[in-house]
C-alpha cells in the first residue's frame, strides 16, 4: 500500500548573484500580457493545486520580487540567503518554511511550458501524490548539454515506462561517465534523463541539508545533486519524464526562446510565425 | 583415405558443444582424406561460413579452409595441375575485397578445376578475410565499450561537452597555467600464457587469457641514480587557440591549428601524441572530416584564445623494450587529458579502479586509431603492483554478447599483500635482472601466427597452450611463496616449451647464446630466463642467486655486448644492449599539479624549446664525419660517377624512371608452350623425360670435380629485416637439425653432401658486396668456414651504386599506379599519411639528389645480380678456380634465398646434355610469386622481371616463376663477353674490363625503390623510400648468342624465403624437412 503524499508547498531558489534579476524579467504570456517571468511561473504552481511558496532571494531585492509577483504576493514568503554557498544550501535556508512538509522545489531561472493540457508541476505532483519518496522531473536531454544539468541513472517502472526509478545521478557529468554510470533504456543514442528543475521532495531532504550545511567548513558549497543521490541510495527515489520544455532565461538567447515558446503556444502563433518568416528573408545573412 | 561425404566433419567440429571434440587438430582429420574429401569439405566449409551468424564459428571455418588450401590439399592434388589465378579476383584480393576475390578463384576452380596456383590464392584470401573478420569486430567492441560510444557521435564543436577543470584554468600571477603531470610505471609480463592477451585469443577463450603482470619503474644501469616511473605526460592550457605537441625523447615538436592535422597520424613523430587527443575526447573521432576549425573546439573547451599543449617522456627507454612503453605512454596521455577535463573524479593522485579500465578502453582506441595494437595486458603500468589479468565471458549487457564468448574488456585483479607478501616481491627484485638485447623486431607476425594456430587447434600448440596455462598456476604459486629460484625454473620451463611449441620464432641465436653464457658463468645461481613480451631478443629477464645479483648485471653487459658484436651483421641490432634497474611501483599511474611549470616540465623540454638548442650544431658535427667515411666508401667500392651523373640526369629529365623500366605496351607477352621448357616439376613430369643418362653424365661430372656453386650473398634481404641493413646470408634464420643455421651454413650443407657422395669436395664461393664482404670473411673465419672441406671462396664486390633522394613522380606511380595491398582502414590512413609525408620529404631533400643523410653503407647500393658473376671474373676468383681446377665446366648459381637448391645431378647432366650456355630454373607460379615470370615475348622464350611487364594483368597470364637458379656454362658464358679461358687465365684485367662493360651494355638498367632504415635516438627507425638502379640476371635471356634454356624444377627446390613471416608455414609445410634432408652438416666451431 503506497501511502499518499500532499504538496502544498513550493520553494523558488532565486538567489544566486548572476541571476537573481531573472524571474524579474518581463515576458508576454501566450495570451499576449506583459508579465514578470515570476508571475507567470506561479500560475502554474498555484494552477496546480500548492498553496504557497518560499522564493529563496539575494539580500535587498525583496520589494523587486514582491512586485514581480504580481498578484501572488499575498502567497509568498521571501528568504534571503546571506551568503552565497550553493544551491543545497540556498533549499535549505527554506527549512523553517517547509517545516515537516513534503514540497515542491523549483528553479527561477526557468520558466516551464508544457506540452499538455496539465502543466508541468502538475504532471509532477500527478506522480508525486502517488508516491511515498522524492519525485524528480526529468527530461531528455543531448549528451553535448550535459555539463549543464544533473543527471539521473536507473531504471524505467515496468508498468509505467515514463516513470523511471531512479539508482544514481550524477551533478554535471562528462558524456564518458554518463555512458558508464547513467544509460537508462529507451531514451535515444547520446541522450541521459536531466533534471527538468522542478522536484517534490520530502522532508528527508531538509534533514540531510541540515546536515549537510552543518558539515560545511569555510569556503566550501553545498550542492542539493550529492544530497538527492545519498536520499536515492536510501530509500525509494522515483524520477518522471515532463511532456513539456524547459528555458534557462539565464543563458545566451534562452529569454528570447522562452518568450517564442510562450508566444507560440498561444492565439497569436500565426502571427509571430509570420514575424519570424518576415525576419527571416529581410535579415542579412 | 576417405573421399567426398555430405556432411562436413570440419564444420561439426566447430559447431560442436563439446569441448574435446571442439578442440579437434584439423591436420588430423585432413590426414585421413584424400584430395577429393578435402575439395567436399571445402566446398561445406565455404557455405558454411557464408551463412554463419556466430562470429568466431565463422572465423574458424576460414582459417579452416585457409590451411587445407595451404598445406593440406596442394600435396594431394594430381601433379602438373598449376591453374591460372584470375586477375580481377586477385585485384579484389588487393583491394580488400575478399568476400569477391574468394568468389573469383572459386569461379576459375569450377571452371578449371584445382590447382595449386588456385589454392594458394584461396589460402591467401580466407586468411585475409579470416583477420579482417576479426579486427572489425575488435573495432566495433572498441567503439561500443561504454564512455567511448559518445565520442563517435560528436561531429560539431558546439556540441563538444567536455571542458577544462577550473584547477587547470588558475594562471599564476605571470599568466602561466598550472601543468598536469601524469607518472606511469611500465609492465613486465611474467607470463602471458601463451600470448593469450592477444584480443582475438581473449574473445574467444576467455577462460584461457589469464597473464600476470607487474608495474616497474625503471632506470638505466649505470645511467639513471634512482628508477622512477619512466612513462610521464604534461598537460597545461596554453594562451593560443593551437593545440602543441612535444616528445622529449623524439625530440619532436608540432603546432597543430586544424582538425585535419589532429588526424594526420604518420605526418611526424607525434602519431601517438595525436591518437592520445583523439581517444580522450578532446579531439573526438567523430569530428573528423567535419571541416569544423580546431579554434572553435578549442574555445569550447578551454576558452576563446586558448589552446593546450601536451608533452610526452619516457625517459629514453629504447624501443623493442617489450615492457609496453609505447601502450602505457598512450594510457599515460589519455589519463592526463581526460583528469583535465573532468572525465576522472579527481584531478591528481592514483585512479580509481573503474577510471583506469576506462583508461584501458580509451588506449585500445587509441592503438586501433594509430593503426597498432598491441594485447589487452599492455596498460598493465596504469595498475599498481602485481596483477593477475583475465578474459572475462561476455554477459547480457555486453556488446560482446551472442557475438563472441568473451569480453573485449578483461579484469584486474590486483594481488595484495596478504597473497604476495612484501618479502616476496623484494625477493623478485633481489633476484631478476632486466635487460633490453638491443634488437628491435616487429612482433606483428607472431601475433598473426599464434591467432591462426590457436583457432586451427594446431595439436602440439593447442596442447601447450594448455601447459602454458598450467604454468602460470605455478608461478604464481612460487611467487606467493617468494620463492624466486621455483619461478625461474617455472618461467624457463615456460620459455622452453609452450612458448616455443606455440612459436618456434619466439627465440633466436641471440637469446639462446645469452641463456647458454649465463649458465656457462654462473651454473647453479642462474635461476632461469624470463621472455618478455611477445618475443626474445630484445627486453628480456635473467633470474640469479640473489647475492650474486650485482654481478650478474655486470656480467650479463659484457655478454650482451660480446654477443652482439659477433652477431650485429647477421641479426637486426638497433642498439647496444642495456642493463635495467628496477622497482616494483605500487601505486599504478598518478598525477600531480604543479604551479610551477619550469620546475616540473622536463629538462628535454626546455632543451627543444629554447631557441638554437644546439642540436642543429650537433647534426651538422656528424653530418661532416658521415660525408667524408661516404666518399671513401665510394672511392673503395668502384663507384663510377660518371654513370651516376647520367643517371640522375635522366631521372630528372623523365628519360628513366619506374614507368620507363616497362616494356612498350604493344609487346606481345604469352605464356610459354611445353615445347619451350623441360618439366621436372614433379615425379610424374620427370617420368616422361630420359633422366637415366642425365644422371649419370651429372654424376660424372661431380666425381670429375667440374662444377662450382655460387651463392648470391651480396644483399641485406631488405625484406627479411625490412631494411636493417644486416647480412641476409649470415643470419641464423632457423633452428635445423637442432641447432640455428645460417643461410651460408645451410648451402655449403648441401655442397658437403653432394661433394661427399660423388668423392670430390665442390668449390663453393659467396658472391658479396661493400656491405658484406667483411663480415662474411669475418664470420666464416669465425666457424672455421663451417669446417667445408672444399674450396670456399668469398668473392667480393667491383661496382656499387649511391642512392638517391625518389622523385614525386617515380613514388607516386610506386604507390598510386602500381598495384598494391590496400591495408585496413585505419592502418591505410596512416599510410597514405605517411607516404604523402615521405613524398614531400623527397621534395624538400632534393628529387634524384645523392641520398646522404644516414650512415654511409646504408647510402650506397648494390647494382643488381647481373654483376655477380663478371664481378667474379673481375676480381680473379674465376681465374684462381681454374687455375685450381682446369677441369672446372660448370656453375651453379643461386640465390641465398632458395634454400632447395643443390648441385643435383640429374638436373646438372639435362643441363649438359640441353647444350645450353645458360639454363634456368623456373617454379610453378603460386600467389605470392611476384615479380615477372618466364614468357614468350613477341615470339620469343624469356624471362621478364616484373619490373619490365607491361602491365600487371600480364604477369597471370604466366605458369612459370623464375627461381633465379641457374647452371651455367662456363665456356659458353666467356664466349657470351667476347671472352676465353685463356685470356681470363692470362689475366688481362683491361680486356675483361672492358668486355663485361660491352656485355653490360647490351642490357637494359632498371630504376628501382627500396626502403632504407634510418636508426636514430634510442632505438628508433625511421624507413625512407629511396631510389637506386639495377641490371639483372634474367635479362640475359634475351641476348640469343646467351644460348638460354629453361628447366621446371619441383617447388621446394625452387621457391625462396624472403621473408620472416614465411618461416612458419615453411616448417609446417615439409619444406624445412625437405631442406634438411638435402643437408650434411659440418661440426661447429666457436
Amino acid at each position: 500500500m503506497i501511502a499518499a503524499m500532499s504538496f502544498r508547498k513550493a520553494v523558488v531558489t532565486a538567489a544566486s548573484p548572476a541571476e537573481s534579476h531573472l524571474p524579474l524579467q518581463t515576458l508576454v504570456d501566450p495570451e499576449g500580457v506583459s508579465r514578470p517571468a515570476l508571475e507567470i511561473l506561479f500560475d502554474d504552481l498555484f494552477a496546480a493545486g500548492l498553496e504557497s511558496a518560499a522564493v529563496v532571494i539575494l539580500p535587498g531585492t525583496r520589494d523587486a520580487y514582491l512586485r514581480a509577483a504580481g498578484p501572488h504576493a499575498d502567497r509568498l514568503t521571501l528568504i534571503e540567503q546571506t551568503a552565497p554557498r550553493g544551491y543545497g544550501h540556498a533549499v535549505w535556508t527554506a527549512r523553517d518554511y517547509t517545516g515537516d512538509d513534503a514540497f515542491v522545489l523549483l528553479v527561477g531561472d526557468h520558466l516551464f511550458l508544457s506540452r499538455r493540457e496539465t502543466s508541468c508541476v502538475g504532471q509532477l505532483l500527478a506522480v508525486a501524490e502517488k508516491h511515498d519518496g522524492c519525485v524528480s522531473g526529468v527530461q531528455p536531454t543531448h549528451e553535448s548539454q550535459l555539463r549543464l544539468y544533473g543527471t539521473i541513472g536507473g531504471r524505467r517502472v515496468p508498468a509505467s515506462p515514463s516513470i523511471i526509478e531512479v539508482a544514481t545521478m550524477v551533478e554535471k557529468p562528462t558524456p564518458t561517465l554518463a555512458e558508464q554510470e547513467l544509460f537508462i533504456s529507451g531514451l535515444r543514442a547520446g541522450n541521459y534523463y536531466c533534471f527538468f528543475g522542478i522536484h517534490a521532495l520530502t522532508p528527508a531532504v531538509m534533514e540531510k541539508l541540515d546536515r549537510g550545511v552543518a558539515a560545511l567548513a569555510e569556503g566550501e558549497t553545498l550542492g542539493l545533486t550529492a544530497t538527492l543521490a545519498a536520499i536515492a541510495r536510501s530509500e525509494k527515489y522515483l524520477a518522471v519524464e515532463i511532456d513539456g520544455q524547459r528555458f534557462n532565461i539565464g543563458e545566451r538567447y534562452g529569454l528570447l526562446r522562452a518568450q517564442l515558446s510562450l508566444a507560440l503556444a498561444g492565439p497569436h502563433r500565426e502571427e509571430i510565425l509570420t514575424m519570424l518568416i518576415e525576419i527571416t528573408a529581410n535579415s542579412r545573412p | 583415405m576417405t573421399s567426398a561425404s555430405n556432411t562436413s566433419r570440419l564444420v561439426e567440429i566447430i559447431t560442436t558443444g563439446d569441448p574435446a571434440r571442439r578442440d579437434t587438430d584439423l591436420a588430423a582429420v585432413c590426414g585421413e582424406l584424400d584430395a577429393d574429401g578435402l575439395l567436399a569439405e571445402c566446398a561445406l566449409l565455404d557455405d558454411f561460413r557464408r551463412d554463419a551468424e556466430n562470429l568466431y564459428e565463422r572465423v574458424r571455418a576460414l582459417f579452416f579452409l585457409y590451411a587445407i588450401h595451404r598445406f593440406h590439399l596442394p600435396p594431394k592434388l594430381p601433379g602438373g595441375e598449376v591453374g591460372r589465378i584470375p586477375f580481377g579476383a586477385y585485384e579484389h584480393l588487393l583491394n580488400r575485397r575478399f568476400a569477391e576475390a574468394i568468389d573469383g578463384f572459386l569461379a576459375a576452380v569450377k571452371a578449371n578445376g584445382p590447382g595449386d596456383a588456385l589454392s594458394s590464392a584461396l589460402a591467401s584470401a580466407y586468411h585475409e578475410l579470416a583477420f579482417q573478420t576479426l579486427a572489425d569486430q575488435v573495432r566495433r567492441s572498441v567503439r561500443t565499450v561504454r564512455g567511448n560510444r559518445w565520442m563517435f557521435r560528436m561531429g560539431h564543436p558546439a556540441d563538444h561537452p567536455l571542458r577544462m577543470r577550473g584547477e587547470m584554468l588558475a594562471a599564476a600571477s605571470d599568466g602561466c597555467f598550472p601543468v598536469l603531470r601524469e607518472r606511469t610505471p611500465v609492465r613486465m609480463d611474467l607470463s602471458h600464457s601463451g600470448w593469450s592477451d592477444i584480443f582475438f585469443l581473449g574473445m574467444d577463450f576467455p577462460e584461457g587469457a589469464r597473464v600476470v603482470n607487474v608495474s616497474v619503474d625503471l632506470g638505466v644501469h649505470g645511467r639513471d641514480a634512482e628508477t622512477k616511473p619512466p612513462v610521464e605526460a604534461y598537460l597545461r592550457v596554453i594562451d593560443e587557440p593551437v593545440i602543441m605537441l612535444h616528445s622529449v625523447d623524439l625530440k619532436a615538436t608540432a603546432r597543430i591549428d586544424n582538425l585535419g592535422e589532429v588526424f594526420d597520424f604518420a605526418k611526424d613523430y607525434l602519431g601517438l601524441l595525436k591518437a592520445a587527443v583523439i581517444a580522450a575526447g578532446i579531439v573526438p573521432p567523430g569530428i573528423e572530416g567535419s571541416g569544423k576549425r580546431l579554434e572553435r573546439l578549442l574555445e569550447r573547451l578551454v576558452g576563446p584564445g586558448r589552446g593546450i599543449e601536451l608533452v610526452s617522456s619516457v625517459n629514453d627507454i629504447p624501443k623493442g623494450s617489450r615492457l609496453a612503453v609505447s601502450t602505457n605512454l598512450l594510457a599515460a596521455l589519455i589519463g592526463v587529458l581526460m583528469r583535465a577535463t573532468g572525465q576522472t573524479r579527481s584531478l591528481t593522485g592514483p585512479l580509481e579502479e573503474s577510471e583506469r579500465r576506462l583508461v584501458l578502453a580509451r588506449a585500445i582506441l587509441g592503438e586501433w586509431l594509430g593503426g597498432s595494437g598491441g594485447g589487452w595486458q599492455d596498460s598493465g603500468g596504469v595498475w599498481p603492483g602485481i596483477k593477475l589479468i583475465t578474459g572475462e565471458t561476455a554477459g547480457e549487457d555486453d556488446p560482446e554478447f551472442g557475438v563472441s564468448r568473451g569480453r573485449l574488456m578483461p579484469i584486474h585483479h590486483v594481488f595484495d599483500d596478504d597473497e604476495i607478501p612484501s618479502g616476496a616481491r623484494r625477493a623478485l627484485q633481489d633476484s631478476l635482472v632486466l635487460v633490453h638485447g638491443g634488437m628491435a623486431q616487429n612482433v606483428g607476425p607472431v601475433l598473426e601466427m599464434v591467432t591462426e594456430k590457436y583457432l586451427l587447434r594446431s595439436g602440439r600448440e593447442w596442447e601447450g597452450r594448455k601447459e602454458a596455462l598450467a604454468l602460470l598456476d605455478e608461478l604464481i604459486d612460487a611467487l606467493k611463496r617468494g620463492d624466486i629460484r621455483e619461478l625461474g625454473r617455472a618461467t624457463m620451463r615456460n620459455f622452453r616449451g609452450p612458448i616455443q611449441t606455440i612459436i618456434p620464432w619466439a627465440t633466436n641465436l641471440f637469446t639462446e647464446t645469452l641463456i647458454a653464457r649465463a649458465e656457462e658463468k654462473f651454473g647453479d645461481d642462474f635461476w632461469g630466463f624470463w621472455m618478455l613480451g611477445g618475443m626474445s631478443g630484445g627486453g628480456m629477464g635473467f633470474i640469479f642467486a640473489p647475492e650474486r645479483k650485482a654481478e650478474a648485471q655486470e656480467a650479463m653487459q659484457a655478454i650482451m655486448l660480446e654477443a652482439k658484436q659477433q652477431l650485429q651483421h647477421a641479426l637486426p641490432f638497433a642498439m647496444d644492449p642495456v642493463v635495467y634497474d628496477f622497482a616494483i611501483n605500487s601505486d599504478g599511474t598518478t598525477a600531480d599539479l604543479h604551479g610551477d611549470a619550469a620546475a616540473v616540465l622536463p629538462a628535454g623540454y626546455h632543451r627543444m624549446t629554447a631557441v638554437g638548442g644546439g642540436a642543429e650544431l650537433e647534426q651538422a658535427d656528424a653530418g661532416q664525419r658521415e660525408s667524408e667515411s661516404l666518399d671513401s666508401l665510394l672511392r673503395a667500392n668502384g663507384f663510377d660517377r660518371e654513370l651516376h651523373e647520367r643517371i640522375r640526369d635522366d631521372l630528372r629529365s623523365g628519360r628513366i624512371g619506374l614507368a620507363q623500366n616497362r616494356l612498350a605496351a604493344t609487346t606481345v607477352i604469352e605464356d610459354v608452350r611445353p615445347e619451350d621448357v623441360l618439366d621436372l616439376s614433379s615425379d610424374e613430369a620427370a617420368a616422361r623425360q630420359d633422366l637415366a643418362g642425365a644422371g649419370k653424365i651429372g654424376a660424372a661430372a661431380l666425381e670429375n670435380g667440374e662444377v662450382a656453386v655460387v651463392s648470391l650473398a651480396a644483399g641485406a634481404g631488405s625484406r627479411w629485416t625490412g631494411g636493417a641493413g644486416t647480412c641476409k646470408a649470415l643470419n641464423p634464420f632457423a633452428p635445423l637439425d637442432g641447432a640455428y643455421r645460417t643461410f651460408i651454413e645451410t648451402h655449403l650443407a648441401k655442397s658437403r653432401r653432394i661433394g661427399r657422395r660423388f668423392g670430390t669436395p665442390i668449390p663453393h664461393v659467396f658472391t658479396t658486396s661493400y656491405l658484406t664482404t667483411q663480415p662474411t670473411r669475418d664470420f666464416l673465419a669465425s666457424v672455421d668456414n663451417y669446417h667445408y672441406e672444399g674450396p670456399l671462396v668469398v668473392s667480393p664486390g667491383r661496382s656499387v651504386g649511391l642512392r638517391m633522394i625518389p622523385t614525386e613522380r617515380d613514388l607516386r606511380f610506386a604507390w598510386e599506379e602500381m598495384p598494391q595491398q590496400v591495408l585496413d582502414e585505419q592502418q591505410q590512413k596512416v599510410r597514405d599519411s605517411a607516404r604523402s609525408a615521405l613524398i614531400g620529404w623527397a621534395k624538400g631533400a632534393g628529387e634524384a639528389a645523392d641520398y646522404t643523410d644516414n650512415l654511409p653503407l646504408q647510402c650506397l647500393h648494390p647494382v643488381g645480380h647481373f654483376f655477380e658473376i663478371p664481378n667474379l671474373i673481375l676480381n680473379g676468383t674465376l681465374r684462381r678456380l681454374l687455375e685450381d681446377r682446369p677441369q672446372l665446366r660448370t656453375l651453379m648459381l643461386h640465390n641465398i634465398d632458395t634454400l632447395g637448391a643443390d648441385p643435383d645431378p640429374v638436373l646438372l647432366g639435362c643441363h649438359r646434355r640441353s647444350g645450353h650456355g645458360l639454363t634456368y630454373e623456373v617454379i610453378t607460379r603460386r600467389l605470392e610469386d611476384r615479380g615477372g615470370g618466364l614468357a614468350r615475348v613477341d615470339g620469343r622464350p624469356r624471362l621478364v622481371e616484373g619490373l619490365a611487364m607491361p602491365n600487371e594483368e600480364a604477369e597471370f597470364g604466366l605458369s612459370y616463376y623464375n627461381s633465379m637458379t641457374t647452371w651455367i656454362d662456363i665456356d659458353r658464358f666467356l664466349a657470351l663477353c667476347g671472352l676465353s679461358r685463356d685470356r681470363i687465365l692470362a689475366g688481362d684485367d683491361e680486356a675483361i674490363g672492358a668486355a663485361l662493360r660491352s656485355l653490360a651494355e647490351r642490357l637494359p638498367t632498371y630504376m628501382t625503390i627500396k626502403d632504407v632504415k634510418k636508426r636514430w635516438g634510442h632505438g628508433q627507425e625511421d624507413v625512407f623510400p629511396v631510389m637506386q638502379f639495377e641490371m639483372l640476371w634474367g635479362d640475359l635471356t634475351l641476348l640469343p648468342d646467351a644460348g638460354a634454356g629453361f628447366f621446371v624444377v619441383p617447388r621446394l627446390r625452387g621457391q625462396q624465403l624472403k621473408d620472416p613471416a614465411q618461416l612458419d608455414g615453411w616448417l609446417r609445410d615439409g619444406s624445412a624437412d625437405h631442406v634438411s634432408s638435402l643437408c650434411e652438416w659440418g661440426r661447429v666451431s666457436g
